[in-house]
């Protein structure tokens, strides 16, 4: 296969995987390749990063796919041949560990791919399950848990703070437990793309591109987010309520004009002979929202409750007041989370648990909360209120209580419904959208960037 | 301007900028290919910096525009001195005829350039910074496009003004409006993160004279350590660049808890931030 169809191959798989490549990019890219070292990965990796990804949302599926049609070796090299499944801890993988064990702490990223490459090839190995691919198959998965290099990690810190007793303040070994941990997370990645090669080989790149590459961080499903993407996601929180309201205040700014400032206007004129040419406006006071949050705590849509409150508090300037309610079965207020100088972060993951949510049901009764609350807090929601209500909508078969929910929705200014699923799922099962729906309009927010979204609108 | 990667990376290194493979590659397909380089990353990590070193390192000329809201045509390419062009027409003789006046006021003499403009017309080297572009309305945005795609600019008054030699351009900007796709289209782009503790160690090195290589290492690892915590703001390159500064002036040459503590307020400016890598790191509190 000749430089330009291996090119050309890999730009359609950028622009499958949503990257907008144009033509005048791909000419980039092609007229960067004649000028740079070709054998030199990092430097082929940095021109095409250069001229055809726009946006560091999208570097997740440009190194993927990098990988994966211009990958660091070919074939199986002199690689040892694979070592029978088993769960046993065999001397060879003691060794194995002992040696990425040392790449770890010598932080040296060669040696660490070498290890990945040597550790596929031992450990990685599964039967195929298709036809047509010679019975061999590669799994990052059974590598991972045959190395299990997060183990190593305990091992690595005595070895790193042995000896240096003045080191030995917590912040030495926070420190160094974060650099493991990085060091670690970079392995396991790099088994992904070694095995993703190895696939590759087998069934053609572009079979694997298709499956290979990750949503970016804005795009990831909400409710079925694994650990590390929850983390990631609310690390996103920050930047994207800052970026809502550069935004928004640009936009307040460009609004219409308020009243005319008289001085100002008479002095200006004077550099036009007294003639007010210019007249100058007083800016308008943007009229905020006074907002009340009902929000879901059960197990199912845990998540995103996390998320919507915290971006709710990173945004909390744009509103006159927040109110928050906790509900599971009862409802209890929380606003506290909202004072300022709280800690939100901590607060909103042992909201659950604090907050006296939990009736003798224990699980998601909408009925009862709407009437509980339309008893105890109607006095929250007044006529410049916005009421948001966060959940599924799935009630368990229960009650819905639809009169105390319009009683509520109907006493504020505006009511949303943010159900975290899918829009295909809404009355399947035992949801209630369409029900709920009726009264308050019901949005769909599974990701991030339709969180952003949202809140921008409502703002 | 530069032959090589290897020779961008060499000279920036000379201007005191210490670039990875990515970012000396990128700069050095920029100045090639002679496309505006788009740099996009958190605050403080060495966007406006870069284009300062492209300039030193190929000794050439930095013409800077700050980019705000509310920016201009006037601000950004060129106005006439309407104040000079008045004075000339009243010191104009009686018998002058419009027209003569009219060709008079409107020359080189009374044009302001501005630095898009100015930049243009230099025929030495020249480095453009566009700083922070993404404070800038749209409008600038498509202003920018016109100059940037075919390097002229046209003045009604006195015709197409032509780049004699094309001004190595550096667009920086923080991400906090997504820029338009057709901008995007016509730069490189590279993203500066924050960088590796390795490398973190190597620039303070570089930008802190005195320092020991031990503090280096601890600074560095703990900026990583903060920045791994959950903070309104994470610390920068620029603020652990201060933070360096700051512990050698106070005479600690070695960063344990206390001294942690106490100099927190060099990299951590919000009251929250401060709480939670107090908490988090388990600091002891130094209050008073």
């Amino acid at each position: 296969m000749s430089l330009l169809d291996r090119h050309v191959e890999f730009v359609v798989a950028l622009r499958r995987a949503g990257l907008p490549v144009s033509v005048a990019e791909d000419l980039d890219a092609a007229a960067a390749l004649r000028v740079i070292d070709m054998l030199d990965r990092v430097q082929l990796r940095a021109s095409y990063a250069a001229a055809l990804m726009k946006r560091q949302a999208q570097r997740g599926a440009f190194d993927t796919l990098f990988d994966l049609y211009f990958p660091a070796a070919r074939g199986a090299g002199d690689e040892p041949a694979p070592d029978t499944p088993s769960a046993r801890m065999t001397p060879e993988l003691q060794q194995y560990r002992a040696q990425l064990g040392n790449a770890l702490l010598s932080g040296d990223d060669a040696e660490l791919s070498r290890m990945a490459r040597t550790g596929v090839a031992r450990y990685g190995a599964v039967a195929a399950s298709g036809s047509g691919s010679g019975g061999q198959a590669w799994s990052g998965y059974a590598a991972r848990n045959r190395i299990s290099a997060q183990t190593l990690l305990a091992g690595l810190l005595e070895q790193a703070l042995y000896g240096r007793a003045d080191d030995d303040s917590g912040l030495g070994v926070r420190a160094a437990r974060t650099r493991f941990a990085a060091g670690i997370a970079r392995f396991e990645r790099l088994l992904d793309t070694e095995v993703q090669r190895r696939q590759a080989e087998i069934t053609g790149a572009e079979q694997v591109a298709r499956t290979a590459v990750r949503p970016s961080v804005d795009r990831i499903d909400l409710l079925s987010a694994t650990r590390a993407d929850l983390y990631a996601i609310r690390r996103e929180i920050q930047p994207l309520a800052r970026r809502l309201a550069a935004r928004l205040a640009i936009e307040h700014r460009r609004g219409r004009r308020g009243q005319l400032d008289f001085r100002r206007t008479i002095r200006s004129s004077l550099s036009s002979g007294g003639v007010p040419v210019d007249t100058v406006h007083r800016p308008r006071h943007p009229k905020k929202t006074d907002l009340v949050i009902l929000c879901d705590v059960s197990e199912s849509v845990t998540a995103f409750a996390h998320f919507t409150l915290l971006l709710i508090h990173a945004m909390r300037e744009q509103f006159t007041r927040v109110r928050v309610f906790a509900f599971i079965d009862d409802v209890d207020e929380v606003s506290k989370l909202f004072r300022p100088g709280a800690d939100v972060v901590e607060s909103v993951t042992r909201l659950a648990a604090e907050a006296n949510v939990r009736g003798w049901y224990g699980r998601t009764d909408y009925g009862r909360v709407f009437g509980l609350f339309a008893e105890r807090h109607l006095d929250a929601i007044t006529t410049r209120t916005s009421l948001l209500v966060l959940g599924d909508a799935r009630s368990n078969y229960g009650d819905l209580a639809l009169p105390a929910l319009r009683w509520i929705a109907s006493l504020a200014r505006r009511a949303y419904w943010l159900n975290p699923e899918r829009r295909v799922a809404w009355d399947t099962g035992d949801s209630a959208a369409a029900e709920v729906g009726e009264i308050v309009p019901m949005v769909e927010c599974r990701n991030l960037a339709q969180l952003g979204q949202f809140v921008r609108d409502l703002v | 301007m530069f032959s090589s990667p290897a020779d961008a990376r060499e000279r920036l290194a000379r201007a005191g900028y210490l670039a990875d493979t990515a970012t000396s590659t990128t700069v050095f397909l920029a100045g090639r290919l002679e496309r505006p380089l788009l740099v996009e990353g958190p605050a403080g990590v060495g966007k406006t910096e870069l284009a300062k070193a492209v300039a030193s390192a190929v000794g050439a000329e930095l013409l800077r525009l700050q980019c705000y809201e509310g920016l201009d045509e006037s601000r950004a390419l060129y106005e006439w001195n309407y104040k000079k062009q008045l004075l000339r027409i009243q010191a104009a003789p009686n018998d002058q005829a419009w027209e003569q006046t009219h060709d008079d006021i409107f020359t080189e003499e009374f044009l302001l350039t501005r630095p898009l403009l100015a930049a243009i017309r230099r025929s030495d080297p020249t480095v453009l910074l566009v700083d922070e572009i993404d404070k800038t309305d749209v409008e600038v945005e498509a202003l920018l496009l016109e100059v940037l795609s075919d390097f002229q600019v046209s003045i009604p008054e006195l015709g197409t003004v032509v780049a004699v030699r094309r001004p190595f351009v550096v667009l920086t900007s923080n991400a906090n409006r997504e820029l338009s796709e057709a901008l995007k289209r016509r730069c490189l782009y590279l993203y500066l993160d924050y960088p590796t503790p390795e490398r973190e160690r190597d620039i303070l090195l570089g930008r802190v004279p005195g320092i020991e290589q031990e503090l280096a290492e601890q600074v560095a690892r703990a900026a990583a350590l903060l920045r791994t915590l959950e903070l309104r703001k994470l610390p920068s390159l620029a603020e652990s660049i201060d933070w360096a500064r700051t512990l050698l002036a106070l005479g600690i040459d070695h960063l344990d808890e206390t001294a942690t503590a106490m100099t927190l307020g060099v990299v951590l400016k919000h009251a929250a931030d401060h709480e939670r890598a107090i908490k988090e790191l388990g600091l002891p509190s130094v209050a008073d």
